[in-house]
């Protein structure tokens, strides 16, 4: 579901490549190529962003085996979805294949073996079939395997590629991976070598990519797995950050860095970055010592009964209790002559009560859900009765298409509001996340819907409602538009949406309020006037809107003007642990201490702070029973390992230049722009940014991510087991452990990791009312609002890799139980919001950002009325 | 200036207007078996052998042109979606190809020259190559997923035997469309590049994708971004998209390329969808109407009819969109884009 179309680094996998795998290897030579193709299948669906094919084998026909199985995966879409990499060190055999092959793939590889001519003529077809190419640093002398024979042979093809009009883009540079830690002293440099010519060659070929063989590295410890994987890991830990692009490994070939013993690691260091003259003998001597397994399982748990069958189920739906009512439905089914009946009487008749309560507010959220499962379950039960009597179904009150606009992946409050109205008797058809509003229109016309609702959670999801808004209109469409999730407002609603939008558009404030408007929507006599008033509503916020004196801007001069002048003096001190820290599976059980509740109970629009909400005269008896099921499933969570949670944070020394923040990283320099505040301030406040609180004359920031991972598949078997209550449960506990590991992380980075507050001593609670020095801002929140950092941010943590998280194309992040931030140490740092900006600052920030001015608009928008 | 020269200075002042198809024209011509097969002495029956026309009823062919040049076309297709190899061996003619192609380009060169002499428009000749009836990607047998019944140098040699006449008889550029199969296209292309190295020439193609269902894929199942950054090495003039649905039902497509594609867009849909009868019976001015909002959301610069259109559509477009500034080719900083059914960007 998250973006996967766009990679910054590329395992590609050997499994697929008879030099790379036995078994593949045993099958194609016994000619079995049905299996052969579940192989690509298998690799496809763990992941696998591009396939390597390689049938170099003495024994077998070459181009015969390409060709054969190129054209049967291609008859996989599954597989075929992916791009392939036509590897051979026979050109004929890789023509051959680019000749089966129907989208943009990678031919790996050509060389300058046998001269200039032949490479580029070689090169030449590669591009007439469009395919992008490896170029391995080869030439007539022989293999590159100095540092400066690799950057120069490089060097050399990129010229000349470029020179035919090879479209650079397309180049990759494979700079040969050598067996390391052999005995022979001249080897010793090979892994160190490799990784400094691809900084080098990344640096003096634009657009180039480069790409690695890794299990030739370890060659010399065929059969220890352990060493060889903690060798491969290492390896890429160090050569990505030098701008390594892809490597051809087989991933169950690896080990997350910090999970590596750290003895074997730092003798796999030693060797690698050849850190010590007997770092091989040590490597070694160590090899000798290492194995081992560990493996996971699940298990379950789980009472009142005595009077007839329909008080019974109202019981059930009223007290949202779902043990017994399979059994409790089937029981009244034999009762009536009909099993629609059983729907239409004890069923709708428990629910109506359960919608007067909500109605009345003596019923709240998390009881609805529940009372919506146990009905869900009822009906599921009756389903296949009602469909073998042909009879016709319920009748629905309404139809809504409910959808998380494309580029947003959060979809709890949906979730929420698609279970209060189905509870009052609608059909909804819930397209999901991530949906584009070509889909949105269809499901809405097929399902001959009587209105759409949509939902959204970050600030670009905006801008993509008001896409579907005149997209309804471009269709022609009438039916009602619903607006609703945490970004949304009445303001932007009426300001943005409706005026793109002729027919009803109606924002919804939170769940409670979905039912009252859908009814009045359908209501034949209510619906008018519902629909004139809201408009009127619309157009008063729009004219107050106008009339409003907009507070005054200062130009861009003057705000920076009146920055933030913090004592430089006090900036913290470099961190005692620089570089980059991972985080594979922190403990669940410690973060659980972390949680702040108070967000948790407004998620299931529960209003108060925790724990006074628990004896709230209103709320507290559903909070006290919704913190119990919480707390139960925590359990569970802990006990069962259902969840991981993966982050990684970082520090960078950095200068402050003006509104931007430079990183002066190995690499090269990264600048991170940040917006300045511009409405006029009363007499003695700055005009912040967060560059503000970094010293020009140099500094330290920081950076994390953190992730929650593994909520799919039991989210999956609470919606199969028709459980919404428990599976919005688990995703609003997931955002609590996401935020609760980035205040633990953050605490980890004070005391620890940069260590400028080791002394630091704070209770929970401190911890939430941010009683704490330095803070943690995230980029599409209000001290940096642009979403569009979050790339920048992804990449120096190098985020997929380390914690798993990607990215989608509006930067909501996935999975989508996670945080971001950066780190700012100053004492004086503080949160603020940038509020409005000026004209000048939009165009002022698109050059900084190196991006277009329409496209730094859309990302600014709601910062620009 | 080059033909590539001359295409970007008129494309730059307005969008152009493409022609509609030829074969339901050549219906109305009512012609007998024997008007088509003239005196090319083939036996087999050459009734709708509408490619043959070109060569045996050429003065019908050069109506349908200056028709289409009377609505107002800028670039003139020739009747050639058929006259292939592999496509005319159903009719024993493959051993015309060359004469077919050869005739069919000059018929329109010849309309097109005599009109631009006359008001001095700068017109184009397109040498229109369709699909063949063979795919490359697919297996006809379900039984046997990995046979194909051509191969990918065939399909090859076909293509350039039909490129080479088209450019002996005077066709500016190649357009290969109707594109159901990526793989066909990509062999196109190659066969274009063999062409131009043997000829020493450049022959700019125009590349128009077909989709078949509304989610946006051809019949080998490439999304449209990934069909585009599968055929960009050809450097293209123009790529776009047409037959496949109404202007309605293209448009988000259309909108999709005109965003990622850093050359100029020709699109020409069908004129609507077709009605019970399988007969297209969208108005002039409804596809006008329709085509114009690609027009005013500048997302196009060459606009044309397929299946349904008749010089009327053409004639409605034109007018609909005259003066309406068009599309400007985006400038695109080109990253590693992959494609295998979908596209994939390796980030800088």
């Amino acid at each position: 579901m998250s973006d996967l179309s766009t990679a910054r680094f590329v395992n590609i996998g050997e499994r697929t490549n008879v030099t790379g795998s036995a078994r593949f290897k045993k099958l194609i030579m016994a000619g079995d190529y049905e299996t052969a193709v579940e192989v690509a299948r298998e690799q496809v669906e763990n992941g696998a962003q591009i396939i390597d094919v390689n049938m170099d084998e003495g024994l077998l026909d070459a181009k015969h085996a390409m060709t054969t199985f190129l054209k049967l995966i291609a008859a996989e879409p599954d597989i075929a979805r992916v791009p392939v990499m036509v590897d051979s060190s026979k050109f004929d055999v890789i023509e051959a294949g680019l000749k089966c092959v129907s989208g943009k793939p990678i031919v790996n590889s050509i060389s300058m073996k046998e001269g200039e001519e032949p490479f580029l003529d070689h090169a030449r077809i590669c591009r007439d079939y469009g395919a992008a190419v490896v170029v391995m640093a080869f030439d007539e002398a022989g293999q590159a395997d100095t540092k400066a024979r690799k950057v120069e042979i490089c060097s050399r093809a990129y010229d000349l590629l470029v020179g035919i009009g090879f479209p650079p883009e397309d180049i990759i540079f494979d700079p040969n991976i050598f067996a390391v830690a052999t005995g022979i002293e001249e080897h010793d440099r090979y892994g160190l070598d490799f990784i400094e010519a691809v900084a080098e060659i990344k640096q003096r070929c634009p657009k180039a990519k480069t790409s690695g063989g890794l299990s030739n590295l370890s060659f010399s410890f065929r059969g220890n797995e352990t060493v060889r994987r903690a060798m491969h890991s290492v390896f890429l830990y160090h050569a990505i950050p030098a701008g390594l692009d892809m490597a051809i490994v087989n991933a169950g070939q690896l080990d997350v860095y910090d999970q590596i013993d750290p003895t074997l690691r730092e003798a796999c260091e030693d060797v690698i970055l050849m850190r010590r003259p007997d770092a091989t003998e040590r490597l070694i001597d160590l090899a000798e010592s290492y194995r081992g397994t560990s493996a996971a399982d699940e298990k379950a748990a789980e009472e009142w009964r005595g009077w007839d069958v329909k008080r019974r189920l109202e019981h059930a739906l009223v007290k949202g209790i779902d043990a017994h009512v399979v059994a409790d439905t089937e029981e009244a089914r034999q009762q009536f002559s009909r099993p629609i009946e059983v729907i239409e009487g004890p069923l709708m008749d428990g629910m109506n009560v359960v919608g007067d309560l909500f109605g009345s507010g003596k019923m709240f959220l998390p009881q609805v859900v529940k009372s919506a499962r146990v009905m869900k379950k009822a009906v599921a039960h009756l389903i296949p009765f009602i469909e073998a009597s042909k009879e016709p179904g319920a009748k629905a009150k309404g139809t809504i298409v409910m959808a998380t606009v494309k580029g947003d992946v959060h979809d709890i409050g949906k979730n929420i509001v698609g279970v209060v109205l189905q509870c009052n008797g609608y059909e909804v058809v819930d397209l999901g996340v991530m949906v584009p509003w070509s889909q949105i229109l269809a499901a809405a016309n097929e399902n001959q819907a009587d209105m759409i609702g949509l939902s959204g959670l970050i600030t670009p999801s905006l801008d993509e409602m008001v896409t579907v808004a005149q997209e309804m209109q471009g269709a022609k469409m009438t039916m009602p538009l619903l607006i609703g999730g945490a970004t949304t407002s009445k303001v932007h609603t009426a300001l943005r949406i409706d005026p793109a939008y002729e027919g009803p558009v109606i924002h919804v404030l939170d769940a409670s309020r979905a039912v009252g408007v859908a009814s009045r929507l359908l209501s034949d006599t209510q619906r008018d006037d519902f629909v004139t008033d809201t408009a009127g509503e619309y157009v008063k916020v729009r004219k107050a809107r106008e009339g409003q004196s907009k507070s005054v801007l200062l130009s861009l001069e003057e705000a920076r003007a009146n920055f933030c002048d913090v004592y430089l003096s006090d900036k913290a001190a470099p961190p005692l642990q620089p570089g980059r820290h991972v985080f594979p599976d922190w403990d669940l059980a410690e973060l659980r201490d972390y949680i702040d509740w108070t967000p948790f109970f407004r998620a299931w629009e529960l209003h108060g702070t925790y724990p006074k909400i628990l004896d709230d005269e209103v709320v507290g008896e559903t909070a006290t029973q919704l913190f119990a099921d919480a707390n139960a499933m925590l359990d569970r969570i802990i006990a069962e390992k259902w969840l991981t949670a993966r982050g990684v944070c970082g520090f960078w020394p950095c200068a402050r230049d003006q509104d931007d923040i430079t990183l002066h990283l190995d690499s090269g320099h990264v600048t991170l722009p940040f917006l300045r505040q511009q409405v006029q301030k009363s007499r003695d406040r700055a005009n912040m940014c967060l560059a503000d609180f970094i010293d020009p004359a140099g500094d330290w920031m920081g950076g994390f991510a953190v992730g929650i991972h593994g909520i799919d598949p039991h989210s999956e078997r609470f919606r199969a087991d028709k459980d919404d209550y428990s599976d919005i449960l688990l995703k609003a506990l997931a955002d609590r452990f996401a935020e609760a590991f980035a205040e633990r992380l953050h605490q980890h980075v004070r005391t620890d990791l940069w260590g400028y507050a080791p002394h630091e001593q704070l209770t929970n609670q401190a911890l939430i009312k941010e009683e704490y020095r330095g803070i943690r801002p995230a980029p599409g929140y209000p001290a940096c609002p642009d979403h569009s950092l979050k790339p920048i941010l992804f990449d120096l943590l190098d985020a997929p890799e380390n914690a798993g998280l990607t990215l989608t194309e509006n930067f909501a992040m996935w999975p989508t139980a996670a945080v971001s931030g950066f780190y700012f140490a100053h004492p004086e740092s503080e949160y603020f919001g940038v509020a409005r900006i000026g004209r000048d600052q939009l165009e002022d920030y698109a050059e900084r950002r190196g991006v277009d001015l329409a496209t730094a608009e859309r990302w600014l928008r709601p910062n620009l009325d | 200036m080059t033909k590539r020269e001359a295409f970007a200075a008129a494309a730059k002042a307005r969008i152009l207007i493409k022609d509609g198809p030829y074969g339901t024209e050549i219906q109305r011509a009512k012609l007998s078996p024997e008007d088509y097969a003239g005196d090319t002495g083939l036996n087999a029956d050459q009734k709708g052998n509408n490619d043959l026309v070109n060569l045996t009823q050429p003065q019908v062919i050069r109506k349908i042109c200056d028709s289409y040049i009377d609505a107002g076309a800028h670039i003139l297709a020739t009747n050639t979606f058929n006259a292939n190899r592999i496509s005319q061996a159903d009719y024993g003619a493959e051993g015309l190809v060359r004469d077919i192609n050869v005739s069919a380009a000059r018929i329109i060169r010849e309309a097109v020259d005599e009109a631009s002499a006359k008001d001095g428009i700068p017109r184009f000749v397109a040498g229109a190559v369709g699909p063949t009836n063979k795919t490359l990607s697919l297996s006809p047998d379900v039984e046997d997923p990995g046979f194909r019944e051509v191969d990918f140098d065939t399909i090859v040699d076909v293509y350039r035997e039909q490129c080479a006449a088209l450019i002996e008889g005077g066709a500016d550029f190649i357009l290969i469309e109707t594109v159901f199969d990526t793989l066909n296209c990509k062999a196109a292309i190659m066969a274009v590049k063999q062409l131009e190295r043997e000829l020493g020439t450049d022959i700019p193609l125009m590349i128009s994708l077909t989709l078949t269902d509304l989610s946006g894929r051809n019949l080998s199942g490439h999304t449209v971004e990934a069909f585009w950054y599968t055929v960009r090495h050809a450097k293209p003039l123009t790529i776009g998209l047409n037959c496949s649905f109404g202007a309605e039902q293209l448009r988000p497509h259309v909108q999709l390329l005109s965003d990622i594609a850093d050359t100029y867009l020709m699109a020409y849909p069908n004129a609507g969808l077709p009605n019970d009868l399988g007969e297209y019976d969208e108005l002039p001015e409804t596809t006008a109407s329709l085509t114009r909002v690609w027009a005013d959301n500048r997302r196009i610069n060459a606009l044309g009819g397929c299946c349904g259109s008749t010089p009327d559509h053409i004639a409605a477009m034109a007018r609909a969109v005259q003066g309406v500034t068009p599309r400007t080719v985006p400038e695109i900083d080109a990253n590693m884009q992959l494609a295998g059914l979908e596209s994939f960007t390796i980030a800088a």
